[in-house]
């Protein structure tokens, strides 16, 4: 553990991870959000205007915590992560700084105008405010998938004298296809976070026979948008990009799947432990042919395992990899299994009726994070040994004047600021839980930054 | 194109001290400016649809820096490792208070985040000041420009030193004032009634306090780094950043005696914009001063991203700052005037 290496990676592996438990959820509603406001005004139904206002208090102090874990981020790529900063910042310098410029600005001008200015800018000039944060937090993401979609495969790049690389395209920085995809994925990942937690505290307020009226409509209207996010997850842009890892990245590829040997036919498996010291699998169960099918649509393409590749190009942590990959999927499948039989019973007007599957919506709020987490170690994990794929490898990007000692106390310091972050950050939620969106307008304090704002809104 | 990223990025640098420097100083005499639970509401309401705006101008501005000076970035992030972490803390504390203030009612609840709040900016502001002074004091760097300084040693000016030495802690005392000021004047813009007073009484008061550690400033720096009048010797445009300087003292004193908030809240701009203009130009183009050897020194020319990079961001960068600066004139607008607690209970 006395490892500048080994501990520059937890402490950005732990920031990182803690972080984005905040921006998915940001991300899932603002589009949410927006639905609910566009429906309030097409219905010109009042009660999704009070459902939106209730969203958006949660948003509010989600997003406060997405904003003060966030800036650590990019803090971070300079502090532990010099010497990659050196040699990549004149590429991805570009895309980090546009996220700034574009997104930043707009999402914090126009969150202050939404959060503050229902009254002031009416209906119509509300909803807008609501489509420009809905932009600001989705261009947010987009630049930051694409500065990951450059490390995972690096294009557009010309390498200098000095051995470090620097932008030659433009576009193809930005519109790296890896990036595309990747983003798609990654942003309905967020949507189902979103209609996740929508639908699960919906489910609870009908479940508790507390503001019953919210709750069906968060309940309708996060199990419709659960179930096109989680298939949009699995077909077309999970499977999209695992074609794309076959293709660039074909030893993740094989890490992932648990394939230690090449194999015609090759088999999906569902569960198993992989065991590195003797390269197999224990304890298996798989589908035969499936893997085949799945990454070449042919039964019997082979399809290269580990044995087909050197030692020094495998990821380094093969279980965690498989393992997060395995949860991510599995996850996937199930939320769509849910997510479809809710809707189908929403159909046939039994849904409310459904106890037990009300039971399951409300307690399946935590997986979505689960697997948005599972997703983003698979990604990251899967790209080493390599910090930028066959360019950079992962322990030639540390900081090179910051010892072991000074990265362990921030990592502590971290830990321990973060904990306590996350006992507020529950309390906040609960309590608006409990107020709901009812009773909202009889609160004093309107907005969450600080200010007693309008109250009397209709 | 290098000297027109070394003045975009010094816009964005100043346009975060000037914007985040009124909330922080706003913050950092919030105690003393605001007594009563309403009083110190009225101050969170007149930064409260800014403060987070103004924050991102320090992300814009890190983003910048990176992308036009990478070799910059990985140099002093990694060197500044300490006093960035701190700062990292300081900022997700503060922005914590302020978000959850309103979430309790009790006063217990309330008075533990104004004081988190207050500390949290003001020590920012000392924090920031001191960054400013390394800067200018120079650095241990080594031949790879790599390195990395303790949060102190023993507080001389010497080759070996600490983020915090006698002429740092003095350019952050000197942060401090400044954005004391500069936030009291803003308070006093934005407010009414006691807190209006207070903020106007700190804000003369502060004055004495930034107009003397201006000049102690300067004979320190012209002590520390005799190289900083190189430039102005070169030629008189320079000339133009002191002259502002001090106009924009007068200026405030002036608007003050006269009880022209906004005015002088605008000269506190225009001291800061001299300022900072002032080190910028005196220090083109160095970047980050090594203490050790001259060679080792980042200037604009070793630390630049290549030229299509650079020329690709400048119509970028325009295109969005062009946007932003409207999203911002519509934010202001929309928020403009006096906050008060009246008009809370009417709205």
């Amino acid at each position: 553990m006395d490892n500048a290496l080994t501990l520059d990676r937890i402490h950005f592996a732990f920031t990182v991870t803690y972080h984005y438990l905040f921006p998915q959820l940001t991300m899932g509603l603002a589009l949410l959000i927006l639905v609910l406001k566009t429906i309030a005004i097409r219905k010109n139904d009042d009660r999704y205007n009070r459902a939106a206002r209730f969203w958006a208090r949660i948003f509010a102090v989600n997003f406060a915590f997405g904003v003060v874990t966030g800036v650590p981020m990019e803090f971070q790529f300079g502090t532990n992560w010099a010497r990659f900063s050196k040699f990549a910042g004149g590429v991805i310098g570009q895309t980090l700084a546009m996220e700034g410029v574009f997104a930043f600005f707009l999402e914090s001008s126009f969150l202050g105008l939404f959060l503050f200015g229902e009254k002031r800018l009416g209906r119509r000039g509300h909803w807008f405010a609501s489509f420009m944060v809905f932009i600001g937090s989705w261009l947010s993401g987009y630049f930051i998938v694409a500065t990951d979609a450059w490390m995972q495969r690096p294009l557009g790049y010309a390498v200098a004298e000095d051995g470090s690389v620097h932008l030659s395209s433009f576009w193809a920085l930005l519109l790296n296809e890896w990036a595309i995809w990747q983003y798609l994925h990654t942003m309905s990942g967020a949507v189902v976070t979103g209609a996740f937690v929508m639908a699960a505290l919906g489910a609870f307020y009908v479940l508790s026979i507390k503001q019953i009226e919210y709750g069906k409509i968060f309940v309708r209207v996060g199990v419709l948008a659960g179930a096109i996010a989680s298939v949009f997850q699995i077909f077309p842009t999970g499977d999209t990009q695992g074609k794309m890892i076959a293709f660039n990245q074909p030893v993740t590829l094989a890490a992932m799947e648990g394939l230690f040997k090449s194999e015609q036919g090759a088999s999906m498996v569902i569960i198993g432990q992989p065991n590195t010291a003797e390269q197999k699998l224990d304890n298996p169960i798989s589908v035969p042919y499936v893997l085949s099918f799945l990454t070449y649509r042919r039964w019997e393409a082979e399809v290269k395992g580990l044995d087909a590749f050197p030692r020094d190009q495998w990821p380094d942590n093969i279980p965690l990899l498989y393992y997060s990959y395995h949860i991510m999927v599995g996850l996937g499948t199930i939320f769509i299994a849910i997510t479809v039989l809710a809707v189908l019973l929403l159909w046939r007007k039994k849904l409310f009726e459904s106890q037990w599957l009300l039971w399951i919506l409300m307690l399946s709020a935590p997986f979505p994070y689960i697997a948005n987490t599972a997703g983003w170690i698979t990604a990251e994990i899967g790209r080493q040994p390599w910090l930028v794929y066959g360019l950079m490898r992962t322990h030639e990007g540390f900081s090179p004047t910051v010892s072991s000692g000074n990265v362990l106390f921030t990592l502590l310091g971290f830990t321990g600021m973060y904990f306590v972050l996350g006992i507020l950050f529950l309390y906040l939620i609960w309590r608006e839980v409990e107020h709901g969106p009812t009773t909202l307008l009889s609160e004093p304090e309107m907005n969450p930054d600080g200010a007693v704002a309008e109250k009397a809104l209709e | 194109m290098e000297a027109l990223w070394f003045v975009l990025v010094g816009f964005m640098i100043v346009g975060y001290v000037v914007l985040d420097g009124f909330d922080l100083g706003a913050g950092t005499i919030h105690l003393i400016a605001a007594k009563t639970d309403d009083e110190r509401q009225m101050i969170l309401s007149a930064i409260g649809p800014y403060w987070d705006g103004n924050e991102v101008w320090l992300l814009a501005a890190g983003g910048t820096l990176y992308f036009a000076f990478p070799m910059l970035y990985a140099s002093s992030f990694s060197g500044f490792y300490l006093p960035l972490m701190i700062v990292l803390w300081l900022l997700i504390l503060r922005g914590i208070g302020i978000e959850l203030r309103s979430h309790g009612k009790t006063s217990m609840w309330r008075a533990f985040f104004d004081f988190i709040f207050s500390v949290s900016s003001a020590l920012l502001s000392i924090f920031f000041g001191a960054a400013l002074g390394n800067v200018i004091r120079g650095v241990p760097m080594n031949g790879e420009h790599y390195f990395f300084e303790p949060l102190w040693t023993d507080f001389t000016v010497s080759s070996n030193p600490g983020i915090l030495d006698w002429y740092t802690v003095l350019t952050g005392l000197m942060a401090l004032a400044t954005l004391a000021s500069h936030g009291a004047l803003y308070v006093a813009m934005k407010t009414e009634g006691v807190v209006l007073i207070r903020a106007r009484r700190i804000a003369s008061i502060s004055w004495w306090a930034v107009a003397a550690l201006t000049i102690i400033g300067l004979m320190a720096t012209l002590g520390v780094r005799p190289q900083v009048l190189d430039n102005y010797r070169g030629s008189f445009a320079g000339i133009a950043f002191p002259l502002i300087v001090i106009v924009a003292l007068f200026g405030m004193l002036f608007f003050r005696a006269k009880q022209n908030d906004r005015n002088a809240f605008l000269s506190s701009c225009a001291y800061i914009v001299g300022m900072l203009g002032g080190v910028a130009y005196a220090m083109y183009p160095v970047l980050l001063p090594a203490t050790t050897d001259p060679a080792y020194t980042i200037t604009v020319h070793n630390s630049a991203a290549q030229s299509y990079g650079l020329k690709v961001g400048v119509i970028w960068w325009s295109i969005g700052m062009a946007i932003a600066l409207g999203y911002f004139i519509y934010l202001y607008r929309s928020f403009k005037g006096k906050v008060s607690l009246e008009d809370e209970e009417i709205v």
